[in-house]
């Protein structure tokens, strides 16, 4: 009886902590939707000394959104951004997984030094090679377009590392059946290698996808003027923009974290996953 | 003559792209940091510029540079707070979440949740949060807690508590995604070791200590390298809450590449940053590959 008790009091317990924990990692976003719905710049300081940060009420509207499309040409960063990373997460896909299956699944002069090559880029940070980067783009006269935020990310090491792991478990009679029946390599790539590898194309997307995303310091450094602006920049320039409106910050806010948001909680598991396998290769 | 097969020109097929744009963008911006870092290189030469050797005077001057050693300072701060703190508390919440108990997928989704929200924006509504007044959210918070014993702090608003700020919103921002790859590693140990501990009359905590710990202790490795890398890395959330100050408190390596290799434009300078940047990621990477393989 008594023991029964104790158990039930553990789980209280328990639920007391993971409740605590929901609510240190969810108040900062139930704040900037609910700061962003709120009309009066005065209040939404005011309602910060208390829980009334989290309550709509007052004057409840859409007008920091509105003035955010007013002030802002929101609809086009958001448009660079949304394209910026599905071309470069889509091409990266095909790319990288096409070297890594030549790499997985044939024999061709240089394979091994490849390989290894591949192992040891993933080491390196883009952060040590951002400047050099920048001459090679301004070189190649691509500055403050599409193109320099999109080729450079295309081929991504680990993103191979994966691909790679993945071909080589696939069972070698399945291309020698195929090559019997005069299929080539790219078929066989195309038809039945890429097919099998879904889990890594979703790896692959979610991790650069985020990456991409959420990536401030080389747009800042390769896009002037707003037509190709990711919204990562936009929101830097206009946070340094004096007096701050909270209540356009957080629309802002919101408008950015509103498609990840959703991507996130249609395909949570695909997620966690993606998160998880980056740990397993260890 | 040698001869091509079909399946080697194949292969190169395949190959061509994802090489071609390593090879343009990761590698040779790799050997010309190096390069670059023993020459006075800008990003735009003036017409009475010459590019010279320079010898190692780029390294000079950065052992010389105290910019360099408060940046050094302030990345390894960070990562003396962040890395421990972050892991022990990934590592908690994944133990918490590892129950068969009603509502563990729900947690586990909230407590994720910021991994998808872009540090841009994390940065800003963690700016509001730590208003410096006494008022402000944070400082009331921690006020009605610690009944009064905690004064309002002035958060990133001064030199002395303005690292502390990024690295609350760092840790809030990044622990969802250490907790997943240990809640990952938890599921591989083998249940018949907790029931063999119980046996031998262990407790929970012993049972923690004893089972948990020793076989989790390769991904904790992974989590506590990734995450010293990424200490290293320190830059976007910087720029948007403090752009480096007050006083320089928050300046990092990253930041001060930025600084000089694009604003001020010396790219050799900004280079020896870089490489000694590099060199810090790579010494962390290869103690992680040593210790792994000691297993």
């Amino acid at each position: 009886m008594k023991n029964r008790l104790t158990q039930k009091l553990k789980k209280i317990v328990h639920y007391l902590v993971l409740l605590f924990f929901t609510y240190i990692f969810i108040f900062p976003l139930f704040f900037m939707i609910v700061s962003s719905l709120k009309g009066d710049e005065m209040q939404i300081i005011k309602d910060m000394s208390s829980l009334k940060a989290f309550i709509p009420y007052g004057e409840i509207n859409f007008q920091n959104y509105i003035d955010v499309f007013e002030r802002l040409d929101i609809a086009r960063f958001l448009f660079n951004s949304v394209f910026i990373t599905g071309v470069t997460i889509s091409i990266g896909v095909i790319f990288n997984s096409m070297l890594a299956f030549a790499l997985a699944r044939m024999e061709f002069r240089f394979k091994k030094i490849i390989l290894f090559a591949i192992l040891a880029l993933i080491i390196v940070p883009i952060e040590s090679i951002l400047i050099p980067m920048l001459l090679i783009v301004n070189k190649m006269d691509i500055i403050n377009t599409y193109t320099v935020q999109i080729i450079p990310f295309v081929a991504d090491a680990f993103s191979i590392f994966l691909f790679y792991q993945s071909f080589l478990d696939l069972p070698k009679a399945l291309d020698e059946a195929a090559i019997v029946d005069g299929a080539s390599y790219f078929k066989i790539y195309w038809k039945v290698a890429l097919p099998l590898s879904k889990p890594v194309i979703v790896t692959a997307l979610i991790l650069n996808g985020l990456a991409r995303w959420g990536d401030l310091i080389w747009p800042l450094m390769v896009t002037r003027g707003e037509t190709y602006r990711p919204l990562t920049v936009a929101m830097q320039q206009f946070f340094t923009l004096r007096p701050i409106m909270w209540g356009d910050v957080f629309a802002f806010s919101v408008i950015i974290t509103v498609p990840v948001l959703i991507m996130y909680l249609l395909f949570q598991k695909q997620f966690k996953e993606s998160v998880a396998s980056t740990g397993v290769k260890g | 003559m040698k001869h091509i097969t079909k399946q080697e020109k194949e292969a190169w097929i395949l190959s061509a792209p994802a090489i071609l744009i390593l090879i343009l963008f990761l590698v040779i911006p790799f050997v010309s940091a190096f390069m670059f870092s023993f020459t006075n290189r800008m990003l735009i030469m003036g017409p009475d510029m010459d590019l010279k050797f320079i010898g190692f005077s780029n390294y000079g001057k950065l052992l010389t540079d105290p910019e360099f050693y408060n940046a050094l300072k302030n990345n390894f701060v960070f990562a003396i707070v962040v890395v421990p703190v972050q892991t022990s508390l990934a590592l908690l919440l994944a133990v918490l979440i590892n129950h068969k108990m009603k509502g563990m997928n729900f947690f586990r989704t909230i407590f994720f949740s910021p991994v998808v929200i872009t540090m841009v924006v994390v940065a800003t509504i963690w700016a509001l949060l730590f208003n410096p007044t006494a008022s402000g959210y944070l400082n009331v918070m921690l006020s009605k807690m610690s009944f009064g014993l905690i004064k309002p702090l002035s958060w990133h608003h001064s030199a002395d508590s303005s690292m502390l700020s990024i690295i609350i919103l760092s840790i809030w921002q990044g622990v969802g995604f250490q907790m997943i790859i240990i809640l990952a590693g938890l599921q591989y140990i083998p249940k018949e070791l907790y029931e063999a501990a119980k046996i031998d009359g262990a407790n929970k905590i012993e049972q923690f200590f004893y089972v948990t710990i020793p076989n989790l202790k390769n991904t904790l490795m992974f989590v506590i390298i990734t995450t010293t890398i990424f200490a290293f890395k320190l830059f976007t959330q910087v720029m948007i809450l403090t752009e480096g100050g007050p006083q320089g408190s928050t300046k990092t390596l990253v930041f001060l590449l930025y600084k000089e290799g694009f604003t001020k434009m010396k790219v050799g300078y900004a280079s020896a940053i870089a490489v000694v940047f590099f060199v810090i990621v790579l010494g962390i990477s290869l103690i992680q590959r040593k210790i792994m393989k000691e297993d």
